[in-house]
Parts: structure tokens; C-alpha cells; sequence
């Protein structure tokens, strides 16, 4: 077999999929106005298929520390930590991270992909178990398959079906690494985190804990699920990104255990790629703090949230399991869920198409997601362009 | 000891669910380009059986298995040193 027939079957349902230059799979934006606001081609659209939580990606105080920083120490890095050497704003960035998050540890990555990788991958080698929830991001899978671990998956958000894989492992639980998520990113639910908190206290095992979209999001602080629901001593490990509610790109990774800081010399994503440029550094420094003294963009966003989640359950749409600032609209056939995403860029939203296998159960759905920079009237718009697309649709079922 | 047809008598309980009723399925028939599973619905028939016969199967047994026939031999191969449990 040639080196690309294996993509041969890609090629024929890319084919069959998109039939248009506009599609779901590669959108061009042309132009952004605000955290809220772009265009695409000809289009003037509300974006709410972003990870900007907080809408921190043109906060003026982000913004002037990363132009400072790029003024300052140039473009780029060029190189690893480990054989370039760390800049002082990159040490300040794990320090002040340590501080939020009260953990003795922290290692900043270059992407929150390359901080799963980096540490699930090297944490959990091949005589290691991973006990993982089957919706887990594909970083995670990636990353345990990159350690070579022996992975066993238990049941979407379902701590019993968790407690029995564990008692199955009789006496090799004590030493497993459960993972999960802070809120999953396709249906916008948070993980029973209490519950596997308790499991992990019975039956032993390390607690490592994907916040990458809850981080900024949920806890009074917004330090994530983990300390929502008070049980950050039972968190071996968090995990988390830049890229969403700080508004950059980078990872970290958290621990209180002595030993977490051995992973620089071992994690290989950490060490074979050049370190976060400074700009991007900066501005996160400059988010985080943003974050910290800025609790009024949580209540916002979740004032958003409820607003978009109410509003699109009211239309009868079948939407996530709870109320979250992810808020999917599950639609059926990948075609179904192209011709309905084409008819909200018509109607001035931006949205994500998502097929499967990422999405849970086999079907296709669009995942909004809101931010706190969102106005009540922009998410009344997005609310608008579904209820005219109900409506489209329902006279298309009659006419049919 | 479960034995491996035993496993492949619950697969093909399993497949007949999920896969298309126009493919025939049997023990050498491709899970993937045959059946047209995709990677999600493979990880879940190792959950079933897991489930099934009160086992610890890890993900890892799937890395060589393209058919149900692989599977079940993989399977069988994981008890053996450890009655069930992961090596």
C-alpha cells in the first residue's frame, strides 16, 4: 500500500461532506472585532464557537504586557528550557500559577496538548495503569498511548462504573492514575468529582484532573471543579491550558507531591520543543491576574450560559446534560448538521460542527460556547438564528 | 477459564447490535474497514466485555486486533498470566 491510500476512505467522506468552499472543517476568519464579533467572507458574525471563557484575548492590560514582552526579549525563545535555558518571566509564570492553585509544583508547557502528553505520558509508563472516562479528550488517549500504560476506560461520568473497573484491580488500584475532566469539552457537563474524590480516599489510586475548561470558569476563585466542589486536597495533579480562559496558547501542570518537578528532566514534550514565546507569556501573567481580581467575569459568563442553555432548551432543541458555558445542540446526520451550520453563518452566528467518533454517542452536533464578553442581546441573537432555523426546519418536515 | 469462542459468541452478540445488518459477521470479518466501526465503538465492545466476564482488559490488546477472532485470542492471551486481572 502507498503511503496515502490509508486516507483514501477520508478523502471520499471529506468529499461526500463538504460540497461547499464555506465549511465547519477549515473556516476562514477574515476578521475579529471584538472577543464577540468577526467576519467571515461577507458575513458579520457573533463568534460563539471560541474557548474565550472570560473574553480575555484583547484585554488592554494582556495585550500592552505581551507588546512589552515582545519589545523587550524579541519574538521567540528559539529553544528548549532544558538546553536554551528558561527566561525569568517563565519561572514567574509557574510561581505565580503555584500560588493560585496553593500547589508546591508547577511546570508550564508550550501547548495544553503538549501538557498531557507531557505529563499523563511520562507519569504513566507501560507497568503503569491509567483508569480514564471514556469521553476524555483525545490528548489524554494520545498521551497514555505515547507512555505505553495499560488503559482501562469506565463509563462517561459514572463514578460506580469507575468504583467497580477499581475493585477489578484488587491491590493494583492503589496505584492507578484516574483521570478526568473539569467540564468536558463537547457536552459542557463536569465530572462527579465528589464521588471519585471518595472512591480514591477507599480505594487508593492518584487523582490527575483536566481543567483546561473550567480553569477561569468554576470554584470561587476560579481554580475549577476541583475546588467547586471543595476536594483540591484529593487532586493529585491538575492539568490546564492557556488557550481558553487566559486567552494565549501553553499548558501547565500543578502538583503538591515532592517529586513533580523531576518530570522537567524526564518529559519529553517538555523538553524536545522550544518554550512559550514571551509575548505569550506575558499576556497569560497578565490574564491571570485579570482572573484573580476580576470574579465579576465568572458571574457573567455563567449569567450567559443560563441564559443560551435556557434559551435554546426552550426551543426544544436537545442540548447538554446541564447548564454550562459549553452548550451543544445534538442534530443527528453529519449532513444535517452541515445544512444547519451554514444556516447559522447565514444568520450571523459561528458556531462548531463537531462529527463523530469526537462526539459522544455517534451523533453530530454544534457546540456553542459562550464568554463573559457575550451582551444579553448578542446571545439573544445566537437564541434567534436557532428558533428561525426550528422553524425552517419544521416546514421542511411538513413539505417533505 | 473463558475460552475464546465463548468471548466470540458474546462479540458477535455485541456486533450484531452496532453493526450494519447488510454485513455478515464472523470471526475474520476487518471490525473497522468491514463493519465500519469507528475507534469509540471499539473501546466500548472491550468495555462490554470487561463487563461480561468481570475483567480487566486493557485498551493496549487492541493495538494488533483487526477482527473479532484477534480480539478473542487477545483476550484469552491477557488471562493467562494473571486469571483476569491486568498484568
Amino acid at each position: 500500500m502507498a503511503l496515502f491510500d490509508k486516507f483514501a476512505k477520508l478523502a471520499q467522506d471529506r468529499a461526500a461532506l463538504i460540497q461547499t468552499e464555506l465549511h465547519p472543517f477549515g473556516t476562514r476568519i477574515d476578521e475579529i472585532y471584538s472577543p464577540t464579533e468577526g467576519r467571515i467572507g461577507s458575513q458579520r458574525v457573533v463568534l460563539a464557537g471560541t474557548n474565550n471563557y472570560l473574553g480575555l484575548t484583547l484585554d488592554p492590560d494582556s495585550i500592552k504586557a505581551a507588546q512589552q514582552a515582545l519589545a523587550e526579549e524579541g519574538t521567540g525563545t528559539t529553544g528548549s528550557r532544558m538546553a536554551n535555558g528558561s527566561y525569568g518571566s517563565h519561572m514567574a509564570l509557574e510561581s505565580e500559577l503555584a500560588d493560585f492553585f496553593g500547589r508546591r509544583s508547577v511546570i508550564v508547557f508550550s501547548t495544553g496538548y503538549q501538557a498531557n502528553l507531557g505529563v499523563i505520558g511520562t507519569l504513566a509508563g507501560p507497568d503503569d495503569i491509567v483508569l480514564l472516562d471514556a469521553d476524555s479528550h483525545a490528548s489524554i488517549y494520545d498521551a497514555c498511548r505515547m507512555g505505553g500504560a495499560q488503559v482501562i476506560r469506565f463509563r462517561h461520568n459514572d463514578a460506580a462504573d469507575l468504583e467497580r473497573r477499581m475493585r477489578r484491580l484488587g491491590e493494583q488500584a492503589k496505584d492507578a492514575l484516574i483521570i478526568v475532566e473539569g467540564i468536558y469539552s463537547m457536552l459542557g457537563d463536569q465530572a462527579p468529582l465528589r464521588e471519585i474524590a471518595d472512591i480514591k480516599r477507599r480505594l487508593g489510586g492518584y487523582l490527575l484532573v483536566d481543567e483546561a475548561h473550567s480553569v477561569g470558569v468554576l470554584g470561587q476563585h476560579g481554580r475549577g471543579l476541583a475546588e467547586e466542589l471543595g476536594v483540591e486536597d484529593d487532586v493529585d495533579v491538575v492539568l490546564g491550558t492557556f488557550s481558553k480562559s487566559l486567552g494565549a496558547i501553553g499548558g501547565f501542570a500543578a502538583s503538591q507531591h515532592p517529586e513533580f518537578d523531576l518530570l522537567r528532566y524526564a518529559s519529553r514534550p517538555y523538553i524536545f520543543t522550544a518554550s512559550p514565546s514571551p509575548s505569550s507569556v506575558a499576556s497569560v501573567r497578565a490574564a491571570l491576574r485579570a482572573l484573580r481580581a476580576r470574579p465579576e467575569l465568572r458571574t457573567r459568563l455563567w449569567e450567559n450560559a443560563h441564559q443560551l442553555y435556557s434559551g435554546l432548551a426552550g426551543l426544544g432543541y436537545q442540548v447538554g446534560p446541564q447548564a454550562s458555558p459549553v452548550v451543544p445542540v445534538v442534530l443527528g446526520s453529519p449532513q444535517q448538521g452541515m445544512a444547519f451550520w451554514l444556516g447559522l453563518i447565514e444568520r450571523g452566528v459561528y458556531v462548531n460542527l463537531v462529527l463523530p467518533p469526537a462526539t459522544p454517542n455517534g451523533q453530530a452536533l454544534v457546540r456553542c460556547s459562550v464568554s463573559a464578553a457575550h451582551t444579553s442581546a448578542q446571545i439573544d441573537h445566537i437564541i434567534g438564528a436557532f428558533a428561525e432555523l426550528a422553524i425552517t426546519s419544521r416546514e421542511a418536515a411538513v413539505n417533505s | 477459564m473463558i475460552s475464546q469462542e465463548k468471548i466470540l459468541e458474546r462479540l458477535f452478540v455485541y456486533l450484531g447490535r452496532i453493526a450494519p445488518a447488510s454485513t455478515p459477521i464472523h470471526p475474520d470479518v476487518d471490525l473497522i474497514q468491514e463493519l465500519g466501526l469507528d475507534s469509540i465503538k471499539v473501546m466500548d465492545l472491550l468495555m462490554e466485555l470487561e463487563d461480561e466476564f468481570d475483567l480487566s482488559i486493557p485498551l493496549n490488546v487492541l493495538t494488533d486486533v483487526r477482527t473479532p477472532a484477534q480480539l478473542a485470542e487477545a483476550v484469552v492471551t491477557l488471562m493467562e498470566p494473571a486469571n483476569g486481572t491486568v498484568r
